[in-house]
C-alpha cells in the first residue's frame, strides 16, 4: 500500500500521525482517501474556490507532483507521499 | 597593520557588534491613507542591523552571553537549528569573532538563505522538509547528545537570551523613539523573542500599552519567519499570557502588503514585514487616536525567488 507522510503543523488532524497508509491508483485518489480518513485536513488542502492550496505542495520522491501528471500521477504500492508546507521561495527539492 | 595604524591616528574604529540595534522607526505615510490624523503607524526598520534583519539582536546576545557565561569557549561550535535568519545573523558574527557554525535547517529553507550561509562559512546541515524546523531541532540535539564537548548549542527556541536582547534594546528604543507615546505594539511571532522581550519591557513601563501578536490564519501559510502557534510546538520562550490578543493574517494579504510598501513608500521589505504592516492596519483601523508601533523584521532581497510574490 501506498503511503503519505504528514508534516509537523497537520499532525493535530490526524491524531498526531505521521505516515498514514492510503489506497488510491493515483494521488488524487490516495488524497481522496486521506480526506475521507481526516475529513479535518480538508480546509488545509483546498481553498474555498475548491482549487488546491499553494502552501499544500505534494511531493513523489524529490518531485511536486505538478512537474508529474499532478493528481492523475500513477501510484505503485511502495510509494511514499509527502506533503511539504511551503517556505517561501524554496519548494522546489 | 591597518588597526594599529588607524589606533596611532586615534581615528574611531567601528565594529559589527557595534552597529547591532538603534534601528531607525519610519513612519507609515500612505498605506495608512484613510486613518483618522490622530492615528499613525511606524515600523522598526530591522534590515538595518549589520545581519540584515532583527535576528542580529538576538544572535548577538545569545553568543555574547554564552562567552561572558563561559558555555561558548574557544575550542566549540556554536549549534543550532534556524529557518535563516538566526543562522545569517549567527554566521555573520561567528565569521566576526572567528566562532565556527554548524547550521540545521529544513531542506525547503528558500535558495537565497541557503546561499547566504554557505558564503559565510556555515556548516548547514538540510533536514527532511515534511518535518519542518521541529525536525531540524531534533537533529541538532542528536548532534549534541552524541558529542556535548564539541558544541555550544544555542537553542534560540530557549534560550532566554533571545527575548532579553529585545527587552534591553528594542523595547527601550521603541519607547524612548516614541517619547513614550506609544499605545500599539505588534508583533509577528517565530521564536516569539521579539514579542516576549518588547512587550515585557513596554509593559513595565506603562501597563496600558496594548500588546499583539500577529499570526497565519492557518496551519500551512506562505510567511517564512512565522509560526502559526496553535499548531506547532510551543518556543519554551513563549508565554501565551503576554500579549494582550492575536491578531491573524492571510498569505495574500500580506503578500500585497509587501508589494504595496514597495511601490507606496519606497519600503523594499520581507513576508513578516507585510504581514506585520497588515495586522498593525487592522489595529489602527478600529482607533480615534494612538500611536501604534511594529516592527519590520528583514528587506525583500532574500524573497526575490519567490515569483508568486512579485508578480
Ligand atoms: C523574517 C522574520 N520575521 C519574523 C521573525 C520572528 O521573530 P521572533 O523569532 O523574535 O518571534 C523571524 C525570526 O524568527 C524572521 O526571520
Amino acid at each position: 500500500m501506498p503511503s503519505i507522510k504528514i508534516p509537523t503543523p497537520l499532525r493535530p488532524y490526524t491524531e498526531g500521525k505521521q505516515i498514514i497508509s492510503i489506497e488510491g491508483e493515483t494521488v488524487g485518489e490516495a488524497l481522496s482517501f486521506l480526506l475521507s480518513l481526516h475529513p479535518e485536513l480538508k480546509e488545509h488542502f483546498y481553498k474555498e474556490d475548491g482549487q488546491l492550496s499553494r502552501f499544500a505542495n505534494i511531493f513523489l520522491g524529490n518531485k511536486h507532483i505538478i512537474t508529474l501528471q499532478d493528481l492523475e500521477t500513477p501510484l505503485l504500492e511502495e510509494d511514499i507521499l509527502r506533503i511539504i508546507p511551503s517556505i517561501a521561495g524554496g519548494i522546489d527539492l | 597593520m591597518n588597526t594599529l595604524t588607524l589606533e596611532k591616528l586615534d581615528m574611531q574604529v567601528d565594529s559589527l557588534p557595534a552597529r547591532v540595534g538603534n534601528t531607525p522607526l519610519l513612519p507609515l505615510r500612505r498605506v495608512t491613507l484613510g486613518l483618522p490624523p490622530s492615528v499613525n503607524i511606524y515600523a522598526k526598520a530591522e534590515w538595518f542591523n549589520p545581519g540584515g534583519s532583527i535576528k542580529d539582536r538576538a544572535a548577538l546576545n545569545i553568543i555574547q552571553t554564552a562567552i561572558a557565561n563561559g558555555d561558548l569557549t574557544p575550542k566549540k561550535r556554536l549549534l543550532d537549528s534556524t529557518s535563516g535568519n538566526t543562522g545569517i545573523a549567527y554566521a555573520t558574527f561567528g565569521a566576526a569573532m572567528g566562532i565556527p557554525v554548524t547550521l540545521a535547517l529544513p531542506e525547503n529553507a528558500s535558495k537565497e538563505r541557503i546561499a547566504i550561509l554557505r558564503s559565510l562559512g556555515v556548516d548547514l546541515i538540510l533536514t527532511e522538509a515534511s518535518e519542518g524546523p521541529e525536525g531540524s531541532m531534533k537533529v541538532v540535539r542528536e548532534m549534541l547528545a552524541k558529542s556535548p564537548d564539541k558544541y555550544f548549542y544555542a537553542n534560540q527556541y530557549g534560550n532566554p537570551a533571545n527575548w532579553l536582547a529585545h527587552y534591553q534594546s528594542t523595547g527601550p528604543e521603541i519607547f524612548n523613539q516614541t517619547g513614550g507615546t506609544i499605545t500599539h505594539f505588534i508583533a509577528v511571532m517565530g521564536t516569539s523573542g521579539t514579542m516576549m522581550g518588547t512587550g515585557r519591557y513596554l509593559r513595565e513601563q506603562n501597563p496600558q500599552i496594548e500588546l499583539i501578536a500577529g499570526q497565519p490564519t492557518k496551519p500551512l501559510h506562505g510567511l517564512e519567519g512565522m509560526k502559526h502557534m496553535q499548531s506547532a510546538l510551543h518556543p519554551d520562550i513563549y508565554d501565551a499570557q503576554l500579549h494582550d490578543r492575536v491578531v491573524e493574517i492571510e498569505t495574500d494579504e500580506a503578500y500585497t502588503m509587501v508589494r504595496r510598501l514597495a511601490r507606496e513608500e519606497g519600503l523594499f521589505v520581507g513576508l513578516s514585514a507585510g504581514a506585520a504592516a497588515v495586522a498593525a492596519l487592522h489595529v489602527a483601523e478600529e482607533l480615534d487616536e494612538g500611536v501604534v508601533v511594529t516592527i519590520f523584521p528583514d528587506a525583500g532581497y532574500k524573497y526575490l525567488s519567490n515569483e508568486e510574490l512579485w508578480r
